[in-house]
């Protein structure tokens, strides 16, 4: 008796948070189907975004994601390996550093816009541009990144790194050939989170990328994001609705295309290494 | 091959004259001790290692026969609370040397562990590994070193049409032997084994021991084993360790049926005869 009420209890939590998701994304799906043709997604938005396009939106969001992951991958995953290989185990700025990093994991967006308008916007002189956005993206999604990365390479059997050591490799190709490859998972799953994260950013962007419309000439110029353009459609536009929903679609299509590739490029990747003569 | 019994061993020359009639020692232990985090583990070992001969060492769990294994090719240093005192020589050079390069000395004292580790990879691209490490460019001689190994551990005919997949998909028995292939690879002078046939089921194990057991002649082995019907039968010396107040100590060194049949140590004959241990 009691498990089957255990089991019911279960099942309907998991019904619950897979029927909100799904009435959510079934919402976007019918209200935003109509809107999108190909005129809507090659062309500028006119009149405040109400009809034409979201060409120089989807432009300016790769670009700032692009900024984004080119800066974090690499250097979080410099981080990940010293953190979990190289940094000295029993001194206490080892741990300090990855406190410090689960806390700025924790840190809401807003505030890091507020630290990216300062500091690359203002400081640096970059102005309201897709590099400022894209590298306060990069600021963002880099403390999660590196806990995933470095927590998936610590999971590595220790008899690898024994192994590989044994044979007199030097650490760091045994972290280049056999650390790295054998932490697949954990490194794709922290460049998933980190592409969730960056391409649905919306309040970071605000105050670093801007929100001019207008299709980006350079990567100095302000540019809009998709989840920018969303917020403004549905918050400052009266009648955006349905353009908002036509955009909110995009995104999300454009999330599950951008996760796929990240799989297929990663998988790629590390066949190579896993079998390369 | 002249003499019909033995494998066919390519790697290393195997030497005419009874090495073991005439012993030289390739390793002199003098007053070895071991400490983790200021707790010994090990104190005042002295032995010889003789050059091509097999030397097992036995024991009671926990009295620092894997840690004394670990001083030789000097994988301790991975401990960061290691401390090692006393010397080793290794063809006249001492070990601990500042000047020794470490990873030419894992090259030629091989290491085999407990548990068999191949990586992660192709059955190749484990024994290629190592080989590119160590400066081998060219292709040709690369897959010819493999192909030798491979044969030298009786692995060629079970793997040759399958070098590509992965080496995990091996069972216990064939990984143990490709790490043995992958060390044999690098053609090593000293192999230490640390109880290499322990993960292994009855007949896998007397695969690898019929196979360490050839390479009597061509390498220096030290094995660490708790099966002690296998150290008289492959042994050529043995020594008997054993928990002294917490630490570990060489009780007894010598020729292996001397210490099986004639030990002069009350304790070493009592956990010969398994009363103790």
């Amino acid at each position: 008796m009691a498990e089957r009420v255990f089991t019911s209890v279960i099942i309907a939590c998991a019904a619950l948070v897979v029927g909100a998701l799904f009435w959510v994304l079934s919402d976007v799906v019918s209200k935003g189907f109509a809107h999108i043709s190909w005129a809507f997604l090659f062309s500028e938005p006119l009149d405040a975004g109400r009809s034409g396009g979201i060409a120089p939106i989807l432009v300016a969001t790769l670009w700032v994601l692009v900024i984004a992951l080119v800066v974090a991958l690499p250097l979080g995953l410099a981080v990940a390996v010293w953190l979990s290989e190289f940094a000295p185990k029993h001194l206490r700025s080892t741990n300090y550093t990855r406190i410090t990093l689960d806390i700025l994991a924790g840190i809401p967006s807003i505030v890091y816009g507020l630290f990216g308008n300062a500091f690359f916007t203002l400081y640096l002189g970059l102005g309201y541009s897709l590099l400022s956005g894209g590298l306060t993206l990069a600021c963002m999604i880099l403390p999660v990144f590196v806990r995933t990365c470095e927590s998936g390479l610590r999971l590595v059997d220790d008899d690898w790194r024994r192994g590989a050591l044994a044979l007199g490799m030097s650490r760091p190709s045994a972290v280049w050939h056999i650390l790295l490859p054998a932490a697949q998972p954990a490194i794709l799953a922290g460049l998933v989170l980190g592409i969730g994260r960056a391409t649905a950013e919306t309040a970071a962007l605000l105050f670093t990328s801007g929100y001019v419309d207008r299709m980006p000439e350079s990567l100095l110029d302000s540019g809009r994001v998709l989840s920018v353009h969303i917020y403004d459609l549905s918050m400052n536009v009266t009648g955006g609705d349905d353009a908002a929903y036509g955009s909110a679609l995009v995104l999300i299509i454009l999330i599950i295309l951008l996760n796929a590739l990240a799989q297929c490029s990663a998988d790629s990747w590390f066949k190579r290494r896993l079998n390369k003569a | 091959m002249s003499n019909q019994n033995l494998p066919t061993y390519t790697l290393s020359e195997m030497k005419q004259e009874a090495v073991c009639c005439t012993p030289t020692p390739i390793l002199q232990v003098r007053d070895l001790a071991v400490r983790y985090s200021n707790k010994a583990v090990l104190s005042n070992v002295s032995l010889d290692i003789y050059q091509g001969c097999i030397t097992a060492l036995i024991g009671p769990s926990g009295c620092g026969k894997t840690s004394f294994l670990s001083t030789l090719n000097r994988l301790t240093d991975l401990h960061p609370t290691a401390e090692v005192s006393g010397h080793i020589l290794f063809d006249g050079q001492s070990v601990f040397d500042d000047t020794v390069d470490v990873l030419a000395l894992r090259r030629r004292i091989g290491m085999i562990f407990q548990r068999p580790n191949p990586f992660p990879l192709s059955i190749r691209r484990n024994l290629e590994l190592p080989l590119k490490e160590h400066g081998v460019r060219d292709r040709y001689t690369r897959q010819r070193k493999i192909k030798q190994a491979l044969e030298d551990v009786g692995l060629w005919q079970e793997v040759y049409d399958r070098l590509d997949g992965s080496a995990l998909s091996l069972s216990g028995g064939q990984q143990q032997r490709l790490c043995i292939a992958r060390a044999l690879v690098l053609e090593p002078e000293i192999l230490l084994m640390d109880e290499p046939c322990s993960a292994l089921d009855p007949i896998a194990s007397n695969v690898v021991e019929k196979l360490i057991m050839g390479l009597r002649g061509r390498y220096t082995v030290v094995i660490v084993t708790h099966n002690l019907a296998q150290a008289r039968r492959v042994a050529n010396y043995a020594g008997f360790f054993w928990l002294n107040e917490r630490v570990g100590k060489l009780i007894e060194f010598g020729h292996c049926r001397q210490l099986f049949e004639a030990p002069t140590d009350a304790l070493t004959a009592a956990y010969i005869s398994g009363v103790q241990g």
